[in-house]
């Protein structure tokens, strides 16, 4: 079955950008802008956040936007409402990423459904773990050609990554340190070495590199190591900025995307 | 043909059974204890319970769940960790028979009195055996969550004790609500980390907590307070706490002949007094188990932190359980007066105990509490905490025969809530 994710990796030669963003941040119904223009910006590839009210993996940037997404009535109802016409205009693939009690609380049958009816070709579920997915719902995540993204970092023993990148479909996400989302990070704070070594175990998926990428020098960075790397509290807080949401996204990531 | 099929069928379940049988008879002779209410190898209780940690936690968790029954069940450990509970933290901590509440009741009452541990509260229990585990893991940094803060007390004592570098996450609701506790864990050396996220409670201490965790994926041990959070806590918390039980037996077998009393009574926060209380009782099915929740203003108020009692199942704090959460499955803000209860989850062993109905579970509100507290404070002259005043509370709300063996388990002291009763009573 044809899910965009994997066409985007097979048609694509340059690193792809993928960016992250909280549903329902700044305002309730920015939804459909955000995912506009940054297709317009030239983004590859968007992570749409279902904001939970305990987002543990998460630093403060992205806790924030989840509680004003939430005061703001941001709920996975609301959501896959105002992304039901999306594939009338959007092209690129779409992935959503949350925890999973909103989901679970959703129905997992029910999600994967939602998503294939609508075009949603990924989820990521930080607090799904392996086992529980390939025990519960592998198989409907499956049917509904649903990949769901799982994550690696450098403490995951070499064995798991190969478990892990037998049960992907469409990439990897190689969370960059041991850190929470956001976490303010240089270029050398970057541990070359773990990223050396996962590339040299040529795994059938590709990787995506996220977490602490936040400008143009820690994406070029992450980009000779990987498939491709994502931005998310720094789009983020990007969003407050001053000035039309337009303007704001197309500038952010044309300072991703310009040579210095 | 019939006879035959039948014949196969009976001797395939004969093997399963058997194969069952031998791996229960292997578990029941390493671990000394019998099935029915023990985590799986998978860290369930029943449909509770599991491991739902982000990636980021993988190491540390795996970590645990292949070597705390190694290390706890070791001879080393066993004897540090007992040598430890009676000369540091004071047990075995009495079992009293209350003759002044039991005639108000018109029934026998005792109480376990986990009140006179060092530092007041069973929470020492747990932390005792943690940091013995934390420094058989080589771990030099402690981290920790508290609400009342009891069990951040008790952390910061046992890191003391040892010379550990520790840091305690507390709301910021609670550390103004609880300003003496967190001058203790100051001047016991800890850090104490005010939360401001959500609603600045236990909660968002706990998701802190867990960031820590994932920021220090190497030499840092999560003290976790309570029968809550990913296997193994469940399960290491509850057999660090069952001293409670074990030492009840034997107390009750001393002082009324008979090691099985008619019910015990434990007030429900995580759960981990209770846990304690029950531990060695879950297999006697004679015995009543009653926990007892927090109703803060009235479980229909939406102000409660009753969890069994207005809860569904959903993933919190990486453990499948009950749930105090809206149908978004946002999890909802608990109320009530005490601190420590305050918590919108349960552990696991207690989703899985009220589910199959081995206990039942009460909740008292915040004013039942308070007229309990009084009740035993001018009745027998102990001062009890909000906490453990919710189970006393409960024998308002059960029937009694005088021939009935009642213990209370008194999880802590009152010292911590002084303020709180001198506002209320207007002393
Ligand atoms: C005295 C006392 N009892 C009970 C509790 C509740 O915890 P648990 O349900 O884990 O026993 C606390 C928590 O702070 C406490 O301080």
């Amino acid at each position: 079955m044809n899910n965009r994710i994997n066409q985007l990796f097979e048609t694509k030669k340059e690193p792809i950008l993928s960016v992250y963003f909280t549903a329902g941040f700044p305002e309730l119904n920015d939804t459909f802008a955000i995912i506009k223009e940054l297709e317009n910006s030239g983004v590859d590839l968007i992570e749409i956040g279902i904001p939970f009210s305990d987002p543990t993996a998460d630093g403060p940037t992205i806790q924030k936007s989840s509680e004003i997404a939430l005061k703001n009535g941001m709920s996975l109802n609301l959501l896959f409402e105002q992304l039901k016409t999306i594939r009338e205009t959007i092209k690129i693939p779409l992935i959503l990423m949350g925890y999973f009690n909103p989901v679970y609380q959703f129905g997992v049958e029910k999600f994967c459904k939602k998503c294939a009816e609508i075009g949603i070709d990924g989820a990521i579920l930080p607090d799904l773990p392996l086992d529980e997915f390939k025990a519960e719902y592998k198989a409907v995540f499956d049917a509904n050609n649903l990949h769901n993204i799982l994550l690696i970092t450098p403490q995951t023993p070499e064995a798991r990554i190969r478990e892990i990148d037998a049960a992907s479909e469409g990439f990897i996400y190689m969370v960059s340190s041991s850190s929470t989302t956001g976490a303010g990070k240089k270029v050398e704070d970057f541990q070359q070495d773990y990223f050396e070594r996962i590339k040299q175990m040529n795994l059938r998926n590709n990787c995506i590199i996220g977490f602490g990428i936040s400008d143009r020098a820690t994406f070029s960075n992450a980009c000779k190591y990987a498939a491709g790397a994502i931005i998310g509290s720094a789009f983020v807080k990007a969003l407050t900025n001053d000035g039309s949401l337009k303007e704001t996204i197309a500038a952010f990531i044309q300072s991703i995307k310009t040579e210095e | 043909m019939y006879k035959l099929s039948m014949r196969v069928t009976w001797v395939k379940n004969y093997n399963f059974d058997l194969c069952v049988y031998l791996s229960e008879l292997q578990y029941f002779k390493s671990n000394n204890i019998r099935m029915k209410f023990q985590v799986n190898e998978k860290g369930y209780y029943g449909d509770f319970g599991g491991a739902w940690i982000p990636e980021m936690m993988y190491t540390n968790i795996e970590e645990l769940k292949r070597r705390y029954l190694e290390i706890i069940e070791s001879v080393e450990f066993k004897n540090e960790f007992e040598q430890l509970l009676k000369d540091y933290v004071g047990r075995p901590s009495p079992l009293y028979f209350a003759a002044r509440l039991s005639e108000h009741y018109g029934s026998k009452i005792f109480l376990k009195r986990e009140d006179l541990n060092h530092t007041g509260s069973h929470k020492l229990n747990n932390t005792i055996g943690q940091i013995l585990l934390a420094q058989k893991l080589g771990k030099t940094r402690i981290i920790a969550e508290t609400g009342a803060g009891q069990h951040g007390v008790a952390t910061a004592t046992v890191c003391a004790l040892k010379g550990i570098k520790c840091v305690v996450y507390m709301g910021a609701l609670d550390v103004s609500r609880q300003a003496p506790n967190v001058k203790k864990m100051k001047m016991l050396g800890a850090d104490v980390v005010p939360v401001h996220s959500g609603n600045k409670t236990l909660k968002d201490a706990t998701n802190e907590a867990m960031r820590d965790w994932i920021n220090n994926p190497e030499d840092t041990h999560y003290i976790i307070g309570s029968v809550v959070g990913p296997h193994p806590y469940p399960d290491m918390v509850a057999r660090f706490q069952s001293v409670i039980s074990a030492e009840m037996k034997k107390q009750l077998r001393a002082q009324t002949g008979n090691e099985l009393p008619t019910r015990i009574l434990a007030c429900v926060g995580g759960g981990s007094n209770a846990a304690g209380a029950f531990y060695h009782f879950l297999d006697d099915e004679k015995v009543e188990l009653i926990g007892v929740e927090a109703a803060g203003k009235g479980v229909d108020t939406g102000e409660t932190a009753a969890t069994l009692t207005v809860g569904t199942p959903g993933v919190l704090h990486a453990s499948k359980t009950m749930l105090m959460q809206n149908s978004d499955g946002q999890i909802t803000e608990p109320y009530s007066i005490s601190a420590g209860l305050d918590y919108p989850g349960i552990g696991p062993l207690h989703a899985h105990l009220h589910k199959t109905g081995r206990a039942k579970y009460l909740a008292a509100t915040d004013e039942e509490v308070l007229k309990s507290v009084l009740l035993l404070t001018q009745k027998e002259g102990i001062i009890p905490a909000l906490e453990s005043a919710h189970a006393l509370a409960a024998l308002d709300k059960i029937k009694m025969n005088p021939d009935d063996v009642n213990v209370i388990n008194l999880s802590g002291s009152g010292n911590k809530d002084m303020e709180t009763y001198l506002n209320y009573f207007g002393y």
